[in-house]
């Protein structure tokens, strides 16, 4: 479809693709090879998928707090609306597999993104950090509802719901949501969310509509986690309200906070390290809330962008280019 | 009929009438000069006609256009730019990127090319990089293109927010003391460049100043701000010396 000329002129670009496409495959290989090799054990395999899922929600959540700047403390609340949209389609459809599990993949997306315009639309508006209390409120309020609702099994939750999620499934949807977060951020769309970020009053002195990028940038996130609420529920069956209280909506934002704001590869390490780690050291289990507490505290407190970036800045560690806008001195 | 028509303009904060009728009238392609003690209203008068506050009497007219109302960022999009007192940059972007966000409006394409990169992605912000790039280059910016607005030196930021200004490819520009933190070479300098900036791009530029070297230095005509009244309008040379406003500044 392009034509000659233009090719010609963009090389580098399609040099650069054809190197993230061959990355794409190695990546699933990968991953096969860990998730069918012996490599692993039983335990350490079940571990692929929550990453994957984890993953998601770390960088869409990074979308609405490091690129946008605004603090969401709901991000669960729109995981639990997917998850659940997507168990209620799959438990009632009668169609092939895989038909089922994109319509509920992308119905369950679609709805947390309604939500989200439903939130983002009137608190968005508003100058100051009310997002934050308004986010943890509507995290509460879903649970409560989910927990009351008849359709939703109510505090019991849902059961047998078909397990569509696996390892190929994770990593394409981790694959989307990476390259869609990604462009997004390199594009005219993101350079307007960041600048909203760094400076509203000179976004809008610049002819930016702030309004409408803020709520882009809230609902895009909100479509993730969704997606993220579907593999969920299709990976243990079982789904119920409690999964998703406010704390899980904590550990996502840890993770992010961790992995450094506005850093997607922090985002997808912090991910895994922290999906990972608490698996390993079961008997950390019982603490694992407190120190996320500390964590976040320490963190907001050095107003760090990233363990990483930290050690970096001090020469603890040799600088790596850096997958974000953030790399340049 | 002039490009920027301010008519009996005024707003009040609380008790305090910040700008008092104010009339102002900018012809296409003039060098303005806001002069006036600190506190008099001037950045008051950009924030009115930028939008950031809305007038409580008067008229502001660009192009015959009335922009009372507007938004800030509709503002911004019938012609109007402007850089701030206290410097306001995306401090966590790219010097590159500062410009290229305010080439938002001009350089178009959709969310969905921006989610999967179809090919006019790569045309178009290649489009974006060389027209951001030309503005950087007037400004002596395109060697540190890639740095973080934040880590340039006090003078670079301020001539980057005129760089932003003049990408958003305004017909009005508004300088709000440009040269304020500059040291005498350096002021010099960006004299220079206010006026290429003006031919080069044929725009109209209304700008608030304190050193006296530049206003008269460039300004074409100036209007002097005093307990937020006009105290008088005209050439610089009959208006610096005409007593009221001599009486002004010595009183401040
Ligand atoms: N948002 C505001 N609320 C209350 N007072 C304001 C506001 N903005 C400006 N003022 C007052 O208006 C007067 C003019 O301020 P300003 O326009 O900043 O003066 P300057 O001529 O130094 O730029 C000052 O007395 C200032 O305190
Ligand atoms: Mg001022």
């Amino acid at each position: 479809m392009q034509n000659i000329k233009s090719n010609k002129n963009h090389s580098a670009f399609t040099k650069k693709n054809l190197f993230i496409t061959a990355g794409i495959i190695l990546g699933f290989f990968v991953v096969m090879l860990l998730a069918e090799g012996s490599l692993l054990n039983r335990q350490y395999k079940s571990l692929i998928v929550p990453i994957g899922i984890y993953i998601i929600l770390a960088v869409s959540l990074n979308l609405t707090t490091g690129f946008l700047g605004e603090l969401s403390l709901g991000h669960a609340g729109f995981m639990a609306i997917g998850a659940y949209t997507g168990a209620l389609i799959t438990l009632n459809l009668n169609m092939p597999e895989v038909a089922e599990f994109i319509i509920a993949l992308i119905v369950g997306g679609s709805i947390a993104a309604i939500f989200g315009v439903l939130i983002g639309v009137p608190v968005l508006r508003l100058k100051g950090d009310y997002l934050a209390i308004v986010t943890l409120a509507f995290n509460e309020i879903i649970r409560s509802i989910i927990n009351f609702l008849g359709i939703t099994g109510g505090a019991m939750g849902l059961s047998k719901i078909p397990r569509y999620t696996n390892y190929v499934w994770v990593y394409a949807m981790v694959v989307l949501t990476i390259i869609i977060i990604y462009n997004l951020v390199n594009s005219r769309h993101g350079r307007a969310i960041s600048a909203i970020r760094d400076n509203y009053v000179a976004a809008e002195s610049i002819g930016l509509k702030v309004s409408k990028y803020k709520v882009m940038a809230f609902v895009i996130a909100a479509f993730f986690a969704g997606i993220a609420g579907v593999l969920y529920g299709h990976n243990l069956s079982v789904l119920k309200p409690a999964d998703f209280d406010y704390n899980k909506s904590i550990e996502i934002l840890v993770i992010v906070v961790l992995g450094g704001m506005g850093s997607i590869r922090g985002s997808i390490i912090a991910a895994a390290i922290l999906t990972f780690l608490p698996e390993v050291l079961r008997a950390a289990d019982d603490f694992r809330m407190l120190l996320y507490a500390v964590v976040l505290i320490a963190m907001m407190l050095f107003n760090s962008s990233g363990i990483r970036t930290r050690l970096e800045e001090s020469g603890k560690l040799p600088k790596l280019p850096k997958l974000t806008r953030n790399k340049a001195k | 009929m002039s490009l920027l028509e301010v008519k009996n303009l005024g707003i009040s904060f609380g008790g305090l009438r910040a700008v008092d009728d104010v009339n102002l009238n900018i012809e296409k392609g003039q060098l303005y000069g806001l002069i006036g003690p600190n506190g008099a209203g001037k950045t008051t008068i950009f924030n009115l006609l930028t939008g950031v506050y809305r007038p409580t009497t008067g008229t502001i007219k660009l192009d015959g256009v009335d922009i009372v109302g507007k938004s800030p960022s509709e503002i911004c999009q019938t012609g109007i730019a402007r850089t701030f007192q206290n410097i306001r940059l995306f401090k966590k972007m790219t010097v590159l990127d500062n410009v290229k966000a305010a080439l938002h409006n001009q350089v178009k394409y959709s969310l969905i090319t921006s989610f999967f990169r179809t090919s006019s992605y790569y045309q178009l912000e290649k489009q974006m990089n060389e027209k951001a790039m030309e503005i950087l280059k007037v400004f002596d910016l395109d060697g540190q293109a890639s740095y973080l607005a934040s880590n340039l030196p006090y003078g670079k930021q301020r001539k980057l927010e005129i760089a932003r200004g003049l990408a958003t490819n305004p017909k009005l520009l508004l300088l709000d003391e440009p040269a304020a933190g500059m040291n005498p070479n350096e002021t010099a300098e960006l004299m220079e460049t206010i006026r290429l900036v003006r031919d080069k791009y044929n725009i109209t530029i209304l700008l608030i100043e304190h050193d006296m070297k530049l206003v008269t230095g460039i300004c074409e005509k100036i209007l002097v701000l005093n307990f937020g009244t006009e105290l008088a309008t005209g050439v610089p040379e009959e208006v610096l010396n005409n007593p009221e406003v001599i009486t002004a500044y010595l009183g401040e």
